[in-house]
């Protein structure tokens, strides 16, 4: 089985975010870059299938030459090739379509994205990739097996989780659950040397024309400091009148 | 070239959501001087959906569609949009709203903006802002595309009122069965959902352990709430993953977030600081939690929400 793992290069979750250039441009002034959360979750999965089924894992990010750190922990930690696709992820749609390409040359059994990222949150990658390419698609996955060409998966619901069966080739927006926070691995010393001796391919190609395009951002304005109450009754006065939410 | 809403329901009841999602449907037909015309699955098409401002119903029909799928739903809202030529199409922020959306962006080779929180900035050049970076800041950004698709935060504009009467026309789409088939529903049907709850009582690692859960239970029967918990007390088996809320966990976005013995950590806030009212109830008067509140109790919760329960049974016996 071959699975490409779809990672964001994103801002740790603990990072300050700011803004430059007259708001227009995030400030990487300070920040630390993290392999996506609901990435991570994906990739530790996809290594259960190389080490248990014997499928093989490559990883995948669109964007420029800073995000190879991110693309060399993901090989540190074990998977075995890395892709990055040399365009600017400008929008959702042009990163799915560059993916798509990626998808369709590779002859992928299995992609692996996040169900969201946390610097656009905009959940909609591993959805247009699953369309363009025709594969199946479940999305906030937290559980999955494969046996042959068939999948199982398990769909958070609102209010529960409904079991999906589907015939690969398949597409999941992944989230935790799909392994558990201590299942998470840190690269090794052995992981981190293996990684500098696998393949990091640098994919040219020329990217779709961009149709939502961030012009600026603001940051909210800075809260009231918090109404402290010493009884419940002043409490529950403040929530119906004040707040009017009882 | 009008707008064209998704409005989701269940067994035939329009969803809340969805009606927040008409009248953002109907403010945005105004402001392009246009009319709204809503798509609702066949089970809902009784609805009186004029009062939140929908001007058409279309109505889609096809038996593919008796159960939810993402593909198939996908390609029905997407047909109906081409059929009336919508040039803006709108879906809400839930779970199978966010689940489809992008699989019609690709069909309709449209732009696709989730989280948006207002009516768009301008429609010339057509800008909408919404938020990005977990709620942590928010984002103009421009359409280009001929076809525009876009999700509303919930909670972020409210249904609003209107007057007048529907026309309601049927459509049949084009569709082969979906590709997932649900083996098996696992949803617990006399609880609130955190999704659609206007009031989540959420708690931490200060509970001391899942059989004082009740207090939360209780308190949340008291307010018609949701249950929710953090993080450690998921990864610790006290509650179930689906009640976590947090970055990794559900978002919350509801009316009144009660977080009971949650510190605050930056990634539990991510998840649950759209939610309009925090309060938190804490021991340390430290907590990272009270800066992002609006409302705090410093004091122990085995002390603070009994009364708690007791006071809002008697405020609720009066004001009923």
């Amino acid at each position: 089985m071959n699975i490409l793992v779809c990672i964001s290069h994103v801002p740790d979750t603990t990072s300050k975010i700011n803004f430059t250039d007259n708001d227009t441009k995030f400030d990487q002034n300070g920040v630390q870059y993290v392999i996506n959360p609901n990435d991570e979750f994906g990739l530790t999965r996809s290594l259960w299938f190389k080490e248990q089924q014997g499928a093989v894992v490559h990883v995948v990010t669109v964007g420029g030459a800073e995000c190879e750190p991110t693309l060399r922990k993901a090989l540190a930690i074990g998977a075995d090739e890395a892709i990055r696709v040399a365009i600017p992820a400008t929008d959702g749609l042009v990163v799915a379509k560059a993916l798509a390409q990626v998808v369709q040359q590779g002859h992928y059994d299995l992609v692996i994205a996040g169900r969201e990222s946390l610097d656009y949150n905009g959940g909609m990658v591993p959805g247009m990739l699953a369309q363009l390419t025709g594969f199946a698609f479940v999305n906030t996955c937290i559980k999955l097996d494969i046996d042959g060409n068939q999948g199982v998966a398990v769909r958070e619901i609102d209010g529960g989780k409904e079991t999906i069966a589907v015939t690969l080739p398949l597409v999941i927006g992944g989230q935790k659950g799909l392994v558990e926070e201590s299942d998470l691995r840190i690269p090794n010393m052995r992981g981190i040397m293996q990684a500098r001796s696998k393949p990091l391919h640098v994919k040219e190609m020329s990217a779709a024309a961009a149709t939502a395009q961030t012009i600026s951002f603001e940051k909210p304005a800075p809260k009231e400091a918090v109404t402290l109450v010493d009884t419940v009754d002043e409490l529950i006065d403040l929530l119906h009148k004040e707040a009017k939410v009882i | 070239m009008p707008v064209l809403v998704y409005a989701e329901s269940d067994q035939g009841t329009i969803k809340k959501i969805a009606q927040e999602l008409i009248s953002y449907g109907r403010g945005i037909a105004d402001q392009l001087g246009t009319t709204l015309t809503v798509a609702v699955m066949t089970d809902a098409s009784a609805q009186n959906l004029a009062q939140y401002g929908a001007q058409n119903i279309l109505n889609i029909e096809h038996e593919v569609l008796n159960t939810f799928s993402a593909d198939t739903y996908a390609a029905a809202i997407a047909q109906a949009a081409t059929s009336i030529n919508a040039d803006v199409v709108l879906v809400s922020s839930s779970a199978n709203s966010r689940y489809l959306a992008p699989m019609i962006a690709v069909a309709l080779d449209a732009a696709y903006v989730p989280n948006s929180t207002q009516l768009p900035v301008s429609t010339t050049p057509f800008r909408i802002k919404h938020s990005v970076y977990t709620n942590k800041a928010e984002a103009i950004t421009e359409m280009t595309s001929p076809v525009k698709l876009i999700g509303l935060s919930k909670n972020a504009y409210g249904a609003h009122s209107f007057e007048g009467s529907v026309h309601t026309t049927n459509f049949t789409p084009e569709l082969s069965t979906s590709k997932c088939r649900v083996t098996a529903t696992d949803r617990a049907t006399d609880k609130v959902t955190i999704a659609d709850a206007e009031i989540v009582v959420s708690a931490g690692r200060g509970l001391k352990g899942p059989e004082h859960w009740h207090l939360i239970e209780d308190l949340a029967n008291v307010l018609g709430a949701a249950t929710a918990c953090s993080k450690p007390v998921s990864d610790l088996g006290w509650r179930p993953h689906s009640e976590h809320v947090g970055q990794t966990g559900k978002p919350v976005a509801s009316n009144l977030y009660i977080a009971i013995g949650i510190s605050g950590a930056i990634q539990h806030l991510a998840g649950v600081n759209s939610s309009k009212v925090k309060v938190v109830i804490n021991t340390d008067p430290e907590a990272p939690f009270f800066k992002a509140a609006d409302y705090g109790i410093v004091g122990d919760a085995f002390d603070i929400v009994p009364q708690l329960i007791e006071k809002l049974k008697q405020f609720k016996a009066l004001n009923a």
